[in-house]
């Protein structure tokens, strides 16, 4: 990092004190800020009472409504994300064999409509296969983020080959593996666990756009508490089912999020190596490709 | 194909909403972003807690989440603003993080070295920025910030499912309209959203290639 510590002398007391008080009088505007956010969310509405009024909480006192929003909201994002999530694993390393391919007339094709996939939004990819091959909206949902991450996962997986030693495959074939078993048995394993944290990243993205499903009518945690529970109890609840929705999706995800950070340390340990930082999924999937292009090429070097 | 050719001008309505959206919280969120960035590589330990939460909460909710909060929360709180507006203050606020940390990484890339060279040879604190460390964190930072701007052209296409109509909401609608020309239809948005993301990725792709800076 380019610290402020290299860019400028050592701070003395008094720029120390000046950071002191800069932070004092940046903590009290963030504070004020907050305060004023709450102050107007306490402020009654009209008639009614403000929104952290207990009457606007009550029905979270029923256990019949967690009943409802576990069983049909959380295990209906789930049960998407968990199928999508395997679905795009297994396309993930089809695609990158097939990108990879020897012949000019699998890797081509294969390219382009992988790129296609890639520029088109995730939703209207829900729309065309619901409406296309009218699979429900389950499928629809599951099949068009299967898609969609099974490339982004499918080009990480092709950037961790690229970066293995030559030496892998050469060891593996020297032994009399075909070139498929080496790719199977030795490449895909290392290849798969570098880019572990990369892969966990994209997999909180695929359970983040889960929520996607909500425009296509698929049952899920949005749609659950916020159209048939807020419908159901009334306007009244909207603001309180809306931070209970947010709340729940920021449990799933944040966890989802710190596993992968967690798995990224550990990588980083065991291997010595400095996996692709798993902070954006974006940033890494660009470096991914970086690294697989600088491979290709002779003087690439070794990594 | 003929039910694309017959409602071209549906189509560049909606592409011509879809590009405002875009470039106008494309706008906005390079503004807050840089904020943001700044706020958290500032030596103030407060505006640094502020900026690493609020990157966190963001961007693990939902775009549909924060979209959804936009159209129907927004008005219950009292606000009087238009879908469309309040859709662009939604994708704004969703893109922010990924920008601030887009310019982050730019910055935080540059190895220490290069500054301590700088400072080694006699450059003061203004020459070592702008000669030696911001060019270099240019260059790291202008492929990733392409990139967020493509995800941001994918997402404008949830604001259509909330009152906003752009391409993704016109598609929609023709589709049900012409249930006999889906897939011509479907394709025909397809091709628009292609139209801007997939020359920003080979920009994307060509100066990361040019730009990549050999250590």
């Amino acid at each position: 990092m380019t610290g402020s510590s290299v860019l400028f002398d050592a701070p003395g007391p008094k720029a120390r004190r000046n950071s002191l008080i800069a932070s004092v009088v940046g903590g009290l505007a963030i504070a004020g800020g907050l305060l004023w956010v709450a102050l107007t969310l306490a402020a009654p509405r009209g008639d009614l009472p403000g929104y952290f009024d207990p009457s606007r909480w009550d029905i979270f006192a029923d256990p019949t409504v967690w009943r409802y929003i576990f069983v049909a909201g959380v295990w209906g994002t789930l049960r998407a994300a968990l199928t999508a999530a395997v679905l795009a694993l297994i396309l993930g390393v089809v695609f990158s064999l097939l990108r990879s391919a020897q012949r000019a007339w699998i890797r081509i094709p294969t390219a382009v409509v992988l790129e296609f996939i890639r520029g088109m939004p995730v939703l209207l990819m829900m729309l065309f296969i619901l409406l296309v091959l009218s699979t429900g909206s389950f499928w629809a949902v599951v099949a068009a983020l299967a898609l969609y991450n099974g490339v982004l996962i499918g080009e990480a997986l092709r950037a961790g080959l690229a970066a293995l030693p030559r030496g892998q495959r050469e060891a593996g074939l020297s032994l009399g593996m075909r070139s498929m078993q080496s790719k199977m048995l030795i490449e895909f394993p290392q290849a798969f666990r570098q880019m572990l944290p990369i892969i966990i990243a994209q997999l909180v993205v695929l359970l983040k756009d889960t929520s996607l499903g909500y425009i296509v009518g698929y049952v899920e945690l949005l749609r659950v508490n916020m159209n048939q529970l807020a419908s159901f109890y009334g306007n009244y609840y909207l603001f309180s089912f809306f931070v209970v929705t947010l709340v729940l999706y920021l449990a799933m995800n944040l966890s989802l999020s710190w596993f992968a950070r967690w798995v990224a340390r550990r990588t980083e340990r065991r291997t010595g190596m400095k996996p692709p930082s798993p902070e954006d999924e974006d940033q890494a999937m660009l470096r991914a490709k970086a690294i697989a292009e600088s491979q290709q090429t002779p003087q690439g070097g070794a990594l | 194909m003929d039910a694309v050719i017959e409602n071209l001008p549906l189509y560049l309505q909606g592409f011509g909403m879809t590009l405002l959206l875009l470039v106008v919280s494309g706008i906005a969120a390079l503004v807050i972003g840089t904020l943001i960035a700044a706020m958290r590589i500032s030596p103030v330990a407060s505006l640094r807690g502020f900026a690493t939460v609020y990157t966190e909460l963001v961007r693990n909710t939902p775009l549909t989440l924060v979209l959804f909060f936009c159209a129907f929360v927004l008005p219950q709180l009292g606000s009087r603003l238009d879908y469309a507006t309040a859709a662009i203050i939604g994708l704004s606020v969703y893109t922010s993080p990924f920008v601030a940390e887009a310019l982050r990484s730019g910055v935080n890339g540059v190895p220490v070295g290069q500054a301590e060279a700088a400072r080694s040879v006699g450059f003061g604190f203004s020459q070592t920025v702008s000669l030696i460390v911001l060019p270099q964190a240019f260059r790291m930072t202008i492929p990733p910030l392409i990139n967020v701007f493509i995800a941001l052209t994918k997402n404008t296409s949830v604001a259509g499912g909330f009152f906003v109509v752009e391409l993704f909401a016109v598609g929609r609608t023709l589709a049900n309209a012409n249930g006999d020309a889906v897939i011509a239809i479907l394709l025909g948005v397809a091709t628009f959203y292609l139209l801007i993301t997939v020359p920003l990725g080979l920009l994307a792709a060509r100066l990361e290639r040019r730009w990549v800076v050999q250590r």
